[in-house]
């Protein structure tokens, strides 16, 4: 099966700035991919270059099996669901979500008809008539929903279209569009600066720092068995520690051990409390055994103890992973 | 005891009739807003309005053919004659000519203000603010003397024609009837290149204007959607920046509409609006008729703009 969209050796420089460097990645045809990594990370330039707003300085870029470098926007079957939304302030919302049928000559009623379907789609119906500007946060999200998929594209991407949202709405709008991926089962590509985000709706997830991908993989992969320091530390705030204290690996390896799988046990080893923050469902402590420092999530259910106290803890070694990398 | 216990939570109140005076209109922010529109209100209120009001019954007014006197009782004596053919032509063709301008002017402003907009930066788009506001700093006779010098049989743009051996081409555009004649500075074109120069910067700033505040993502997410650029400018680039357009044509239109000076100087004998008001009420000492043809280019502005928010030029704002 030909991939969604392929890079191969993609690089983009801005001046001096790499801001994409010679990235390779196969999407697959029909996966929700998510594209994870901090602001500057190059995530948002891939997705630009796929839309095809960006050309890239060196590597070739496939859509679908077909050479995508020097061609315009216009010309892809791949919609963008911008961050702002940018929606034009100058039509209605109907006339938002028709456009892209306008411009390819479809006629009034056949385009009304198919603007009105997919407002449905996005449980907007109804809305056709009202301006970007009277719709609240996550009914302007829809109607860019509804606009880019109209055209029934190839390829949706997404850039951090959740960014804007308050957290309610937020997870509510995730399980939608997981749901509207699955039963369209178009290919969405997916940009976050939001873990949870993109581990929680992503069939694969791409970590991205400074222009390159660190790791590819489904969520399990990237949380279980982080490849460098900086998917481990990016991808839920890991511990890095030296492999032979976790129990894994050689010496002079580093492997990752999350602060959930630290328990609390009589029998462990030694260590002192640093600082201790309740948070609801459990209680983080900052622990420090012979220099290294941890942290551990403890169930708040459990009595631990204060700072300076000593507390005993362990883990399962198979939970640790060591790293491939060190980066 | 905290070390800031000692200060007081609230400040005693300033001392000295100014600054109670200036704390009692901060707290009262209706006071506020009225002393600060009651300057421009007198203004526009009693010396604008007042004075339009005031031309405005002047125009209802008529003369006495014999006396030359102006009689005081209501007429449209004097609307009549603005219809008579001779004042009639003056009228269209100040209108046909404030048109041409305007639209001319839009087309020109256009790319130069999408540049400015889109693509200049630091440094050049203070070279573009210069560029389009310089002329502005010379005085208007100087510039308008200029061209004449400029548009002249004997000036500099015959010259460069006859260097180039495009006389037959100045020659083939100047023998067009009408706008023709016997050198630019004497046609209608010549008059028509002068309006264009002077008013181009009322033009180009209000479009930069809205141009940039056209955000890019919105051009971006046409072209996405599949819009050819030309469709991109139809669609959206344009119906955007269409306020700015009217804006610049206000200036340009009603600036073009009231001169008397650039068709004067630059142009045939024939006369503009501007033109006849200053001969009526001045030569001619007929206030009346110099009224009714100073309504003429308020009445037209306002039918344009009326037109404008039918076609729905205002929605994007």
């Amino acid at each position: 099966m030909t991939d969604a969209v392929t890079f191969r050796g993609v690089s983009r420089h801005f001046g001096p700035v790499k801001a994409v460097d010679e990235v390779d990645l196969a999407i697959h045809d029909g996966e929700f991919f998510a594209m994870l990594g901090p602001s500057g990370s190059g995530k948002t330039t891939c997705l630009r270059l796929i839309a095809g707003f960006e050309q890239p300085t060196a590597g070739s870029i496939e859509i679908f099996g077909e050479r995508a470098e020097g061609v315009p926007p216009y010309l892809r079957n791949v919609n963008t669901v911008f961050q702002n939304y940018a929606l034009f302030p100058h039509m209605n919302v109907l006339d938002n979500v028709a456009f892209g049928l306008r411009v390819k000559g479809v006629s009034k009623a056949e385009r009304r008809r198919a603007a009105e379907e997919t407002l449905e789609l996005v449980e907007l119906a109804g809305y056709g008539t009202r301006r970007a500007g009277e719709l609240s946060g996550g009914q302007r999200q829809r109607v860019a929903l509804a606009r880019a998929l109209i055209n029934k594209p190839r390829v949706v991407l997404l850039d951090e279209p959740l960014g804007a949202l308050d957290l309610k709405l937020r997870e509510q709008m995730q399980e939608e569009l997981r749901k509207l991926q699955r039963s369209l089962g178009l290919t969405f590509v997916f940009v976050t600066h939001d873990q949870d985000e993109a581990l929680s709706m992503a069939d694969r997830v791409a970590v991205f720092a400074e222009g390159k991908i660190q790791q590819i993989g489904s969520a399990e992969d990237i949380y279980r068995r982080p490849s460098t320091r900086f998917v481990a530390d990016f991808v839920g705030s890991s511990n890095v520690v030296p492999a032979d204290l976790a129990g894994v690996g050689k010496m002079g390896q580093w492997a990752s051990l999350r602060p959930e799988d630290i328990t609390l046990d009589k029998a462990g080893l030694a260590a002192t409390v640093t600082g201790k923050f309740f948070h609801g469902r459990v209680t983080k402590l900052s622990l420090d055994i012979k220099g290294q420092s941890l942290t551990a999530l403890i169930p708040a259910h459990e009595s631990t103890p204060d700072i300076g106290e000593t507390a005993y803890v362990s883990w399962d070694a198979s939970r640790a992973h060591v790293m491939e990398l060190e980066a | 005891m905290r070390p800031n216990a000692s200060q007081p939570a609230i400040f005693a109140p300033r001392s000295g009739p100014l600054a109670r005076k200036v704390d009692w209109v901060i707290r009262h922010p209706r006071m506020f807003v009225f002393l600060m529109v009651l300057p421009i209100t007198l203004w526009l209120g009693i010396v604008y309005i007042g004075a339009l009001i005031a031309l405005l019954i002047q125009s209802f007014f008529s003369i006495d053919e014999f006396s030359g006197v102006v009689v005081r009782e209501f007429t449209f004596k004097t609307y009549g004659e603005l219809l008579r053919p001779y004042n009639l032509d003056i009228i269209l063709r100040t209108v046909a000519m404030a048109a041409a301008v305007t639209v001319v002017a839009a087309m020109l402003a256009f790319p130069i203000a999408y540049f400015a907009a889109r693509y200049a930066k630091g440094k050049w788009k203070a070279l573009f603010y210069i560029g389009v506001m310089l002329p502005l700093w010379s005085s208007y006779l100087v510039k308008v003397y200029a061209w004449k010098l400029v548009l002249a049989k004997e000036g500099i743009l015959t010259w460069i024609f006859a260097k180039l051996h495009l006389t037959w081409a100045l020659d083939g555009v100047l023998s067009i009837p009408v706008i023709g004649g016997n050198s630019l500075s004497v046609s209608y074109m010549g008059t028509f290149l002068v309006f264009l120069y002077i008013w181009l910067p009322y033009m180009i700033i209000p479009v930069q204007a809205s141009l940039e505040r056209v955000p890019g993502a919105l051009l971006e997410a046409a072209s996405d959607l599949g819009a050819t650029p030309r469709q991109s400018f139809r669609m959206v680039l344009f119906p955007l920046a269409l306020p700015g357009i009217i804006a610049g044509s206000i200036f340009t239109f009603s600036l073009t509409l009231g001169d008397y000076i650039v068709p004067q100087i630059v142009g045939n004998s024939r006369l503009f609006i501007g033109q006849a008001v200053y001969t009526q009420q001045g030569t001619a000492g007929n206030i009346p008729l110099a009224a009714a043809f100073t309504v003429v280019p308020i009445v037209v502005m306002g039918i344009y703009l009326w037109g404008a928010r039918k076609m729905g030029a205002f929605d994007a704002l």
